[in-house]
């Protein structure tokens, strides 16, 4: 008889369902409970860096856009910095790098604002390009997706960003690229994440 | 010394598929590609991080969130407690967990949710709250009814609370079910039976906890929550 190992095993996922909202984003949702919407604020006012918004559409394998969905984002300050113990420093005061957004009820579009991230250490060494990480649930999704947004406008750092470069088949890697616009205030990235069909974006398995 | 070091690979085995058709919704919003396996680097082994200055002390309270003054919502009166542990049975202190559920008769106060049964004016259905230093937390509810959906006609969710929490990196993020033990309706529910493994269903069944129980007051139900581990290494470490 072999020794027993004594990990405990995760706890299983299950699918956020339709009502996400009321537990994570209940004012977003037309829902005051809370005093304090937690997510509504990703860099806060003091962040270096450019300012832009995000924004696309989350689509299901038939082309129908989700109107029920939630994501989280996470990501670095300009400098690269998480806002965490483990990385790499200090960020702004109120910078926290966090947040959360829902599809619109009636049309399903999303967006949030926050500063452009710098580039990231990568694993071992050279650097990541800049990049937002993004969690996506939603009834039916049984597990929540990971996927990044990259920015079309930095092709170099892309060209040598070893997680981009890990995607056997090149042509999925435009998947992940948001695409800029300036027509406005701020410049505009559009990002469609695509959960099945032709141009399905690339998730990981982090 | 040891150092902390990439976080284990979820195990497969214990989690749904993206596709499991007898969850209908899960047909059409499932990736049909495999997902792309990454280790860890920064952008992983970082999350974002909670502190008591985000939420408000009566948050974890459900019974009187949402409840008028001098009132609360109609059900049986539960608390639902529990640690937060990784894999090496390490707590998780300060971590965000947040719940949402259907009221005693199985509404939700969401405006998409247009099932006959009364929506409750005392009862909101969400909380949330942090873990103490050793990990641990509690909310105070009501048991949610069943819930009709649609996925066969005649489809009924067993009472089940949402259940998120973030644990100390993005990787870590989770959210899942708590189910309540002895419903009759947990092993036909197409939802719970997207899991392949019968001791991960059981892991979502919260168990009655009769010594947490107050007399007179609330049945109390344990519901721990288990979050990716961690590796160690003697070795230097960069992500």
């Amino acid at each position: 008889m072999p020794q027993h190992l004594s990990y405990l095993k995760e706890t299983t996922s299950q699918t956020a369902g339709p009502y996400v909202h009321i537990g994570l984003a209940p004012k977003a949702a037309g829902f005051e409970i809370y005093q304090k919407e937690l997510g509504e604020n990703i860099a806060g006012s003091k962040a270096e860096g450019e300012q832009i918004r995000v924004e696309g559409y989350i689509i299901d394998g038939t082309g129908t856009t989700l109107k029920d969905a939630l994501i989280e984002v996470w990501q670095a300050n300009a400098e690269g910095i998480y806002a965490h113990s483990e990385g790499g420093g200090e960020v702004e005061d109120g910078f926290r790098g966090w947040g959360r957004v829902i599809t619109n009820f009636k049309t399903g579009k999303w967006g949030f604002n926050t500063i452009k991230p710098g580039s990231t250490l990568a694993r071992n060494s050279g650097m990541q390009a800049p990049h937002i990480n993004l969690w996506l649930v939603a009834r039916g999704i049984n597990i929540g997706l990971n996927t990044r947004i990259y920015f079309d406008d930095e092709v170099r750092a892309n060209s040598i960003d070893p997680v981009l470069n890990l995607i056997e088949w090149e042509n999925r890697r435009h998947t992940l690229m948001a695409k800029r616009s300036t027509d406005n205030d701020i410049p505009i990235y559009r990002f469609d994440i695509r959960l099945q069909g032709k141009d399905e974006t690339v998730f990981f398995d982090v | 010394m040891k150092q902390d070091a990439e976080y284990y690979q979820r195990d497969p085995n214990i989690h749904p598929v993206a596709c499991t058709p007898s969850y209908k919704s899960s047909i059409t919003r499932s990736p049909r590609f495999s997902l792309i396996s990454l280790e860890n680097s920064i952008s992983e082994i970082t999350g974002p991080v909670f502190s008591h200055s985000d939420i408000d002390p009566g948050d974890n309270d459900l019974l009187t969130n949402f409840a008028q003054s001098n009132e609360s919502p109609i059900g049986q009166r539960i608390i639902l407690h529990g640690h937060v542990l990784d894999e090496n049975s390490r707590t998780i202190p300060n971590t965000l967990i947040e719940i949402w559920q259907a009221n005693a008769c199985g509404r939700y106060r969401h405006k998409n949710d247009t099932y006959l049964a009364p929506i409750d004016p005392n009862f909101g259905g969400c909380g949330r709250a942090l873990t103490d230093g050793d990990g641990y937390f509690y909310f105070r509810t009501v048991m949610p009814g069943a819930y009709p959906w649609q996925n066969y006609v005649n489809s009924w969710r067993p009472a089940h609370i949402h259940v998120s929490v973030f644990g100390a990196s993005f990787v870590q993020r989770l959210i899942t079910q708590c189910y309540f033990e002895g419903d009759p309706l947990i092993p036909i529910c197409p939802i719970v039976q997207t899991i392949p493994n019968p001791n991960a269903i059981e892991q979502l069944t919260a168990r009655l906890d009769l010594n947490a129980t107050i007399p007179f007051d609330a049945i109390a139900y344990k519901f721990d929550i288990i979050l990716r581990g961690r590796r160690s290494t003697l070795f230097e470490n960069r992500f």
